[in-house]
């Protein structure tokens, strides 16, 4: 049996006619059960999946099977697939199916992909390494000691152990990129916006946007051009064409390339992904681009106005699971203040009461302006530092995150300690600009190294062309 | 004697909640259609499942633009939402989408008269948001029941500013706001309802202060009436409350309208911290020129601009016109007879006399109205011009030709014998065999008893069943019985 480590080996195998979409589903079947210590998947939709696989097969026969045919796609559990259940890996959703599909995975279906199953993740996507899950770690499948990052755990070692071709996750703050990182896959944020948000589990709307996580570039080009677009359900997505970014994946010429100092020479950044990240820097080199140091000057107050920003939405977002209408209440309610009380302090985890707090604290009259509005503020300005920036360069790089992946419960009892693991990967978010992490190399503990690449808003074409072309190591200038 | 209420300036605000007409809800596709099963006009978002957004009905942004436009109210260009948080079971998403900086009307006023004359009441503000849904608590039983339909029902809050010193006023203002939404047909102005709802901030302040008092809310007016009652029945309690050397608390005070009382809520429930921030799931919505002008050029002629016309034009009096503009569709009709007719006090006699209890008795509108205005303008050409009377049209024709629209009036007249006997000839035989039966009377009549004239007007039109035109006969009878005499 063929591995299938990404899309083109499989349409390769099914245009031979050596294998069927059925046969690909049930060697990942076989795949997942083998490696369920990993605790990657919450739940795998076997005859679902199956029977999605076999009307695959028909229509292939018929010569009339969308571009995703025999793709098989995981999805985080936090995008809603219609009579599935979806969770956010929390108890307060236990047992809750959604009524209804989420655009980004509708539109993957309509192309034929196969939807497998769902994947773990830290609570409502909160967290870094994926141990805020209320269904236990997802373990790196490289070294199961370590985490996968997180707070699409689940997705990255799904990818990576090859539990499915690709998986779709969510990133809010570097959820998608720093666990790709971790695992050596590579996680695609596009800009904010270019996803329809609709069927997302909200964690911090303004910052939330859906992700891939693949094998290779071609896949992350695949999935996000068939995802992306207006939505008549999310008014906020945008209405930018869409560039089939799969047709054109090579970057030529000369690129202008910034690096970041404030994260060579700030706190926390391990000395190996220090050296790792000077080698790229000199391979870029190399290959003939113009690459120099840049300075943003804003770059510190990027984690506390994310963290301030994110909570306060996260604690409105969070207030519809009640429960009232559906999801878990707690047996021990006596009234109605209660009710609310009790199904939310037993139904939420500990890091997802936290960051409630922690925004219902910021968005309270008294301190309101001393956060929430000068956070407003800053994100304003950090947005215009990094379009100031991306003006004069075609991309910056940074390593996607400080440290490669930690040991399981070496940074769960500080939360401050966790929230650093953010460091690099939240400038793209408060911005909203598009990044990615490819694979880089490993550690002297053979973990992956991740090197983030972020490019001007709505520059995916661009920025899928060049990270393939390092990936490659190919270039045409 | 002065009462100590005089000592007093009273100091009143609105806020009135205008559940809009839209067919659908505000930020969802869910019907509106009052009076559903409970729980049957809920999507997944209405009902706040994970992952649903909120997307916007640009019809509501019509309708609050054109609220504002007739209330001569700035309009906000740049429209963001905002969040409202706090629990309740009949709120599913834990917070309400409504505008907090960026209200889409800035300003205006409103027209009022009462006693005193005309006053420009003004508006603080309107603004668009979500209706929340209903909470239900039955008699004797421990759990509550919610009803969805009503939630992301599209609402416009009109806020005055605290411009009114009296209940009279402030009734009167709700009356207006009223009359302005069904004119723009942005709202059914039903208050029993539900439909349009007023909360009132009511304070008094010495007559010589400019400092104001402690404000109370009053909540749950259902009518005009109660609105009034129960402000009057606050100023007298905070006045009772002063002269007895007590202080007026800010609270919020819902008004019980059987027994004219009203209790104040917990405190609790108003120390609320609402956390309002901006809706990041919404867009900003920009209102343009040509929005703003496609909404003028769809406003309706407004209840002031009918009024100045059937003033200046028709010559009508005040009364009328107060009638005539009740409502948006009487005014119209009015209009339209008028353009018919040119005896315009006539045409106001009739609309607001017969056409409007035909209506009231048969609970019907002036648009499901049988007669056209031209041919009730017709029926004011027939007693002009001598053919009927106007108490046989008025009793009989108008009730006939109701029945039998497509028969012309005159016909209808005709069958059923309506024609007035204007030919002096066959009248004057009449009169004579009147004078002839009674020459008691005539002696009497010529003695001076003058009033007998109404008895032989009498006899005549029984004897032509009516159809004798009063004026001619009238002149007859007295020509008659000075010759006799």
């Amino acid at each position: 049996m063929e591995n299938f480590r990404n899309f083109n080996q499989i349409s390769l195998s099914l245009s031979k006619g050596s294998t069927s979409c059925v046969d690909i589903v049930n060697h990942y079947l076989k795949n997942i059960k083998e490696k369920s210590h990993l605790n990657a998947f919450l739940e795998v939709f076997e005859k679902d999946a199956l029977d999605q696989a076999k009307s695959v097969d028909e229509k292939l026969k018929k010569g009339s099977a969308g571009k995703l045919a025999g793709m098989v796609i995981g999805i985080k559990d936090v995008l809603c697939y219609k009579d599935h259940k979806v969770q956010a890996s929390s108890k307060i959703l236990e047992g809750f199916e959604s009524q209804f599909t989420s655009t980004a995975v509708q539109k993957l279906i309509e192309e034929d992909a196969v939807i497998i199953g769902r994947l773990n993740c830290d609570e409502f996507a909160m967290g870094s390494s994926n141990e805020n899950s209320a269904y236990g770690p997802v373990l790196n499948a490289t070294d199961n000691q370590r985490v996968p990052g997180g707070s699409s755990g689940g997705c990255a070692v799904a990818v990576q152990a090859n539990l499915c071709t690709a998986t779709i996750g969510s990133d809010t703050g570097g959820s998608v990129r720093q666990p790709a990182s971790f695992c050596g896959v590579i996680g695609l944020k596009p800009t904010y916006s270019r996803v329809s948000r609709f069927g997302l589990l909200a964690y911090a709307s303004s910052f939330d946007v859906i992700g891939t996580f693949t094998n290779n570039i071609e896949d992350s080009a695949l999935i996000l051009e068939t995802m992306a677009g207006q939505d008549q359900f999310d008014s906020t997505v945008s209405r930018n064409e869409v560039p089939t970014y799969s047709k054109n994946l090579t970057f030529e010429g000369k690129a202008k390339i910034g690096y970041i100092k404030e994260t060579l020479n700030g706190e926390g950044i391990n000395d190996e992904v220090r050296d790792n990240f000077l080698e790229s820097i000199n391979r870029f080199k190399a290959a003939g681009h113009d690459i120099e140091e840049v300075s943003l000057p804003l770059m510190k107050y990027a984690l506390p106005t994310y963290y301030i920003l994110i909570t306060a939405e996260a604690s409105s977002n969070l207030s519809r699971y009640d429960g009232v209408r559906y999801g878990y209440r707690s047996p021990n309610t006596k009234d109605m203040e209660s009710l609310y009380k009790k199904s939310r302090s037993e139904g939420f985890g500990e890091e997802v009461r936290r960051r409630i707090m922690l925004g219902t604290f910021v968005l309270s009259a008294s301190y309101y302006d001393a956060f929430y509005t000068k956070a407003q503020k800053v994100r304003n300005l950090i947005k215009e530092q990094v379009e100031n920036l991306l003006s004069r360069y075609d991309f910056l790089i940074m390593p996607t995150s400080p440290t490669t992946a930690f040991k399981l419960g070496e940074h769960n009892q500080n939360p401050l300690e966790m929230y650093l693991a953010d460091l690099f990967t939240v400038q793209a978010s408060v911005a909203g600009i598009p990044a990615i992490s490819i694979p880089n190399g490993k550690d002297s503990n053979g973990m992956d190294f991740g090197l983030q690449i972020m490019a001007n808003f709505f520059e995916e074409e661009k920025l899928l062309a060049f990270s393939n072309c390092y990936l490659k190591n190919e270039w045409k200038i | 004697m002065s009462q100590p209420r005089d000592k007093y300036t009273v100091v009143i605000g609105l806020e009135i909640h205008a559940q809009l007409s839209t067919k659908s809800k505000i930020y969802s596709r869910d019907s509106t259609t009052f009076g559903s099963a409970p729980n049957t006009n809920v999507s997944v978002v209405t009902l706040a499942h994970p992952g649903t957004l909120p997307y916007l009905n640009k019809k509501v942004l019509d309708y609050a633009i054109k609220m504002g436009l007739a209330c001569n109210s700035e309009i906000t260009r740049k429209n963001i939402f905002c969040r409202k948080n706090y629990f309740y079971p009949d709120l599913p998403k834990g917070y309400q989408l409504t505008q907090d900086k960026t209200p889409i009307c800035i300003g205006g006023t409103v027209l009022i008269r009462t006693k005193k004359g005309e006053k420009y009441v003004k508006l603080n503000r309107i603004h668009v948001e979500e209706d929340a849904g209903k909470s239900i608590h039955q008699n004797e039983e421990t759990d509550t029941l919610v009803d969805l339909n009503r939630a992301g029902v599209a609402l416009i809050e009109i806020v005055t500013e605290p411009d009114l010193g009296s209940a009279a006023e402030a009734a009167q203002t709700m009356m207006e706001i009223r009359k302005l939404v069904r004119y723009l047909d942005v709202c059914d102005g039903n208050m029993e309802e539900g439909s349009i709802r007023c909360d009132a901030n009511v304070s008094i302040m010495p007559k010589c202060s400019t400092v104001f008092g402690p404000k109370v809310e009053l909540k749950n007016m259902n009518s005009i009436k109660q609105i009034k009652n129960a402000i009057e029945h606050e100023i007298d309690r905070q006045v009772g409350i002063v002269e007895a050397g007590g202080e007026i608390i800010s609270e919020t005070r819902t008004y019980d309208p059987a027994t004219g009382d009203s209790i104040g809520m917990r405190e609790k429930e108003e120390l609320n911290d609402y956390r309002y921030f901006p809706e990041p799931d919404l867009s900003p919505v920009y209102v343009t020129d040509e929005w703003l002008d496609e909404i003028r050029n769809e406003l309706p002629v407004l209840p002031e601009q009918w009024r100045t016309k059937f003033i200046e034009e028709y010559g009508l009096p005040e009364y009328d016109t107060g009638v005539l503009t009740d409502s948006r569709e009487i005014a119209k009709f009015f209009n339209a007879v008028c353009q018919e007719t040119q005896n315009y006090k006539a045409a106001s006699n009739w609309v607001m006399g017969p056409v409007k209890s035909y209506l009231n008795d048969h609970k019907i509108g002036i648009d499901d109205f049988p007669l056209t205005p031209k041919k009730l303008a017709e029926l004011i050409e027939l007693i002009d011009s001598g053919k009927i009377s106007y108490s046989s049209a008025s009793q009989q024709l108008f009730s006939a030709w109701i029945k039998t629209p497509k028969i012309a009036a005159l016909e209808i007249a005709e069958k059923l014998n309506l024609i007035q006997e204007s030919d002096s000839d066959s009248l004057e035989e009449v009169v004579r065999e009147v004078v002839d039966k009674f020459p008691d009377k005539v002696k009497e009549y010529n003695k001076g008893k003058k009033g007998l004239i109404g008895m032989f007007m009498g006899e005549v039109m029984k004897a032509t069943k009516g159809k004798a035109d009063p004026k001619i006969t009238n002149q007859l009878l007295r020509d008659k019985l000075e010759s006799v005499g």
